[in-house]
């Protein structure tokens, strides 16, 4: 069996991922069915007398896997638009990306005056 | 070299600088030197709705975009078997933000492909091409050198070939040869007939997640919910990782590949799931 920590904490974690879906949309997370169709989930499994509950072990992969798909989309989207959202960088930048300058000359290049 | 001749040619006709040979159509889209960058990104539809919402049909439940109903590619109705998918294309939809930005939208692609199938690949064929991978799988293939990487294969991938062949009572074995292991046709025929047992759907979301993680033990071990997502990917990145631990990470390749495989092996491994679940839902009436 996987070991993914207590169900508390991921849902935890999946109300902070729809909070930032739903702060893009600029209305409160708790409007969204998103939200409420995990808290009726979680809550429908939250008791049981067995040791492992199969139907809960399946819940909480379930929403584990969701809240791989949020964060990684998340942090996917934040790394394209920091590096392959803007066309190509220009000389300057590319050489920044590697933390090099590009040299200084004070007479001009030669070529481009 | 292009770019030069152009240059030159626009120089000598002052007069004349529209005879300046335009770039060639289809081809990479260059500009003239000194204007626009040369390689600019795809645009992005705007986001031409306000409210998304879920409404149920004959088909499934669908979404509403506003007051229209989604459409696939193909221009089919957007119809999806499961209330919990539906959810979860809806949020993927009302979290684009000013554009649609269509490379986040993994559970809506995967949907978009079980509607349209434009492979036009039947249930034989798809467990097919799944059941291929067994023949190169990733955790199959190890190395000989350095001693790190083969101590690391060993330690990691080994307990996963002999958690498949204990689940699934086959023989599967490893190498060290470029041609792989060598898999009894029995094996083939056990995981054959366990993907038979899915259904369309679900099995498109299996064999979006094989091909994601080049491997079809990491990914049975996805579907019957032995190792999480997070595990899947390091798994099929070992050797990636070995050298990044080597070498040093970098962000905008290593981190960008991670995450994007990720999103993508979640959302398959979701929509599977989702799409197989009907023995769950019963079990949530009884107990209620």
């Amino acid at each position: 069996m996987a070991g993914l920590g207590s169900p508390v904490r991921t849902l935890r974690s999946l109300v902070r991922e729809l909070r930032y879906v739903s702060a893009q949309a600029g209305r409160p997370y708790r409007d969204t069915a998103a939200y409420r169709y995990l808290r009726e989930a979680f809550r429908a499994h939250r008791v049981t007398s067995e040791k492992l509950c199969r139907a809960q072990h399946e819940l909480h992969f379930q929403a584990a896997t969701y809240l791989c798909l949020l964060r990684s989309v998340r942090q996917h989207l934040a790394l394209h638009q920091e590096y392959h959202a803007k066309g190509e960088r220009s000389t300057e930048e590319a050489a920044g990306l590697v933390g090099l300058k590009l040299p200084q000359q004070p007479g001009g290049k030669g070529w481009d005056s | 070299m292009w770019r030069s001749c152009q240059r030159l040619f626009c120089a000598r006709s002052p007069q004349a600088p529209r005879l300046c040979p335009a770039p060639p159509v289809g081809g990479p889209s260059l500009s003239l030197p000194g204007t626009a960058r040369t390689y600019t990104p795809p645009t992005e539809r705007k986001r031409f709705y306000q409210n998304v919402s879920i409404s149920q049909g004959e088909g499934g439940f669908e979404i509403n975009l506003d007051h229209r109903k989604l459409k696939t590619p193909q221009a089919k109705l957007f119809t999806v078997p499961s209330e919990a998918l539906a959810i979860a294309v809806a949020t993927e939809w009302d979290s684009q933000q000013d554009t649609i930005k269509s490379y986040t939208m993994h559970l809506t692609t995967l949907c978009n492909t079980a509607l349209d199938n434009p492979s036009q690949r039947n249930k034989d064929q798809i467990i097919r091409a799944a059941v291929k991978f067994l023949e190169t799988d990733t955790v199959c293939y190890r190395v000989e050198e350095p001693a790190g990487l083969v101590e690391l294969q060993k330690n990691e991938w080994d307990p996963m070939i002999e958690w498949a062949e204990k689940r699934y009572n086959v023989e599967i074995g490893s190498s060290t040869s470029i041609m792989g292991p060598n898999i009894p046709a029995r094996t083939k025929d056990t995981f054959t007939s366990h993907l038979a047992s899915y259904n369309m759907w679900a099995l498109q979301g299996i064999e979006y997640v094989i091909t994601q993680l080049k491997s079809l033990i990491l990914s049975m071990g996805l579907i019957d919910r032995h190792i999480p997502v997070e595990k899947a990917v390091l798994l099929s990145r070992l050797e990636e990782e070995f050298q990044i631990q080597h070498w040093g990470n970098v962000e905008w390749a290593h981190d960008y590949d991670l995450y994007e495989l990720r999103a993508r092996t979640a959302a398959g491994t979701l929509f599977a799931h989702l799409c197989s679940e009907s023995s769950t839902v019963k079990h949530k009436l009884l107990q209620d």
